[in-house]
C-alpha cells in the first residue's frame, strides 16, 4: 500500500456562518506536482491553514505522509515544507541565519542547520549571498531562499501559497523550474496553489477549487477534456463560470 | 510510491531537539534586538531619562519613610529604581507584544507556527527570548544607575536575576495574550493608553502604596489589584537580598494565568484565531 504525501478528505470549515470549504478530496502523491487553482477567496489559503494547523479541520482528515495533522502534529508537521503568500523571512537576518532559525525549529543541531542550509543555497545558487540581510535580495532570490527555507528539514510534502505573485517572468519561470527539478529528484510531493493558468502543464495533476468546492480534479489533460475546452484557462473559466451561473438560477 | 520519498524518516522529538528548537528561538530574538539598536537605546533612555530628570526633580518632593526592605531613609532614585527595572520589562513585554502582531502580518509567526513542537512550547520559547532581552536592558540600566548613586549590594545583582526572570515571564505572557486579540499595529497605541501606563502609575513603581493610599482609598485598592505592583515589589526585594513572599505568589500565579490564556488563545482548536479566520484573515 502506497501512502500519499498529503491526503485530505471530506474536509469542511467554515468561518461563523460563513462555509469556506464544503467537502474537500485531495490527495497528492510522492513526486506530483498538484496544481490548486482557484480565485481569489476560493478557499486555498484556509485549506493551506488547515493543512498546517494554524487551525483545527473540525470535520474530515488530513494527513501529511499518513500521520493526521490533528492527531499527530508532530509526526505530521516535520514531512511539511511551506512556502507562504506572504514573504515569511526577516528581512533584518542574513539569508544563512534565516535557514538556521528554521532548522533549529525543526530540532536540528546548529551544525546540520548550517551544512543544510549551505546545500540548499548553493542548490539556488545563492550560497555567496549566505551572509547578506534578506532586505538586499530581489524579490525572486528572496523566494528561492524561502522554498530553500522549506527544504532544510527535508520535508516530504512542499506547499506553495501562490508563490510567484509579485514576480516578474524570468523570475517565476525559476521558480517553477527548480520545484519541479525538486519534486523529480527528492520525490517531493508539491501542493502549488494559484490563479494564473500559465504555470500548471499538461501532466500535472489540478484540483480546481471554486467557493470552497472542489468543482473537478485530476490531470490537466483530464480536466479540459471533460470541461471540452481547449485550455485549461478555458476549462477553469467554463468550470468557475457555469458554478457562478448556476449559483445565480 | 517513489522509492526518494519513502525515506522519510518520522524523528522522535527529545529534549535535545527541545533544547535546539528553543535556543533557536531565543538566538532570533537575541539578534533581532542587537541588530534594532535604536530599539536598544530606546529601551534604556525611557527608564534613564525617569531617573535622572524625574526622580532628580521629585527627590525633594516626595519623601519616602523607612518601608522594607530598606533599613535606613534612601534616596528617590534609590527608591524608583526598582519601578524602572519593571518599566523596561513592562515596555519589553508589549513590544515582544508588538512584534507578535507585526509577525503574525509579515508572516514570520506562521513559520514559527508550523514547527513540528507543540503551540504552548513555541510560544514560551518565543517568551524566554523576550524575557532574556529585558534581563540585558536590565543589567545594563543598573549598570549606568550604579553610577548615580543607586548601589543596592553586590549579591543583590545576582538575587534579581530570578525575580526579573519570574516577572518577565508575567509581562511577556501578558502581552502575548494581548497580542492574540489585537489585529493591527494600529491599536499599540491603545496597549500604550489603556494597559502601559495605568499599569506603570497605578503601581508602586513611583510612590509607596501608603502614600497612595493617603491620596485615594479608591486608587490604593486599584493598586493592591495591579499585578505589576507585585512585579516591582519582587524586584525590590530581590535587589536588597530578601523574598516578599506574597508578591512572588502573586506574580507566579498571574503568570500561569496570562500564560494559559495565550496558549489558550493560539491553540489551533479552541482558540481566537480559528474563530475569526486566522491571521492576516484566511480567504
Amino acid at each position: 500500500m502506497t501512502t500519499n504525501a498529503l491526503s485530505i478528505n471530506g474536509v469542511s470549515h467554515s468561518f461563523g456562518a460563513r462555509k469556506a470549504l464544503v467537502d474537500v478530496n485531495l490527495a497528492v502523491e510522492s513526486g506530483q506536482f498538484c496544481a490548486l487553482l482557484g480565485l481569489n477567496g476560493a478557499g486555498k489559503t484556509t485549506l493551506f491553514s488547515l493543512i498546517t494547523r494554524l487551525y483545527d479541520n473540525v470535520s474530515g482528515s488530513i494527513e501529511v505522509l499518513g500521520h493526521d495533522v490533528r492527531r499527530q502534529p508532530v509526526k505530521a508537521l516535520q514531512h511539511l515544507g511551506v512556502v507562504f503568500q506572504n514573504r515569511t523571512v526577516d528581512a533584518d537576518l542574513s539569508v544563512l541565519q534565516n535557514l538556521t532559525y528554521h532548522a533549529a525549529l525543526h530540532g536540528l543541531s546548529a551544525r546540520q542547520g548550517r551544512e543544510r542550509s549551505m546545500s540548499e543555497l548553493e542548490r539556488i545558487g545563492l550560497a555567496d549571498r549566505a551572509n547578506d540581510k534578506i532586505r538586499s535580495l530581489s524579490g525572486g532570490q528572496a523566494r528561492r531562499v524561502e522554498i530553500a527555507r522549506a527544504l532544510v528539514h527535508r520535508p516530504a510534502l512542499l506547499l506553495l501559497d501562490e508563490p510567484t505573485i509579485g514576480l516578474d517572468v524570468g523570475s517565476r519561470q525559476d521558480i517553477q523550474d527548480h520545484v519541479r527539478s525538486l519534486m523529480r529528484e527528492n520525490g517531493l510531493g508539491v501542493l502549488w496553489a494559484t490563479h494564473l493558468m500559465d504555470e500548471v502543464q499538461d501532466a500535472d495533476q489540478a484540483v480546481v477549487l471554486h467557493q470552497g468546492k472542489v468543482l473537478a480534479s485530476g490531470t490537466v489533460t483530464n480536466i479540459i477534456e471533460q470541461a471540452g475546452a481547449s485550455s485549461i484557462t478555458d476549462a477553469f473559466t467554463d468550470l468557475t463560470g457555469q458554478k457562478a451561473m448556476e449559483d445565480a438560477e | 510510491m517513489n522509492d526518494k520519498a519513502s525515506s522519510h524518516v518520522t524523528r522522535t522529538l527529545g529534549p535535545v531537539q527541545y533544547y535546539r528548537c528553543m535556543a533557536g528561538i531565543v538566538w532570533r530574538e537575541a539578534l533581532r534586538f542587537v541588530q534594532q539598536r535604536g530599539r536598544f537605546i530606546a529601551a534604556l533612555v525611557r527608564p534613564l531619562v525617569w531617573l535622572f530628570i524625574f526622580a532628580a526633580g521629585f527627590r525633594s518632593v516626595l519623601g519616602v519613610s523607612i518601608i522594607p526592605p530598606y533599613s535606613t531613609y534612601v534616596l528617590y532614585e534609590v527608591y524608583i529604581t526598582p519601578g524602572l527595572i519593571g518599566m523596561i520589562q513592562l515596555f519589553n513585554g508589549m513590544q515582544s507584544s508588538l512584534s507578535m502582531v507585526y509577525d503574525r502580518e509579515v508572516g514570520t509567526m506562521r513559520s514559527l507556527l508550523v514547527s513540528p513542537f507543540p503551540r504552548w512550547f513555541l510560544l514560551t520559547s518565543k517568551l524566554a527570548g523576550g524575557v532574556a532581552v529585558s534581563i540585558l536592558q536590565v543589567y545594563v540600566f543598573l549598570l549606568i544607575a550604579w553610577f548615580w548613586e543607586v548601589e543596592p549590594p553586590i549579591a543583590g545583582y545576582f538575587a534579581l536575576l530570578p525575580a526579573l526572570v519570574l516577572s518577565g515571564l508575567m509581562l511577556g505572557s501578558l502581552g502575548l495574550m494581548l497580542s492574540s486579540v489585537i489585529r493591527q499595529l494600529e491599536n499599540f497605541a491603545g496597549v500604550m493608553n489603556f494597559v502601559i501606563f495605568p499599569m506603570f502609575f497605578l503601581s508602586s513603581a513611583l510612590y509607596p502604596l501608603w502614600r497612595m493610599k493617603e491620596a485615594s482609598p479608591l486608587l490604593y485598592q486599584i493598586c493592591q489589584f495591579n499585578p505589576f505592583t507585585y512585579a516591582v515589589e519582587l524586584i525590590r526585594f530581590a535587589l536588597y537580598l530578601k523574598v516578599d513572599w506574597f508578591s512572588l505568589a502573586a506574580v507566579a500565579t498571574c503568570t500561569l494565568v496570562f500564560l494559559s490564556l495565550a496558549v489558550f488563545a493560539y491553540n489551533p482548536s479552541k482558540g481566537l484565531i480559528a474563530r475569526r479566520g486566522g491571521p492576516g484573515g484566511a480567504s
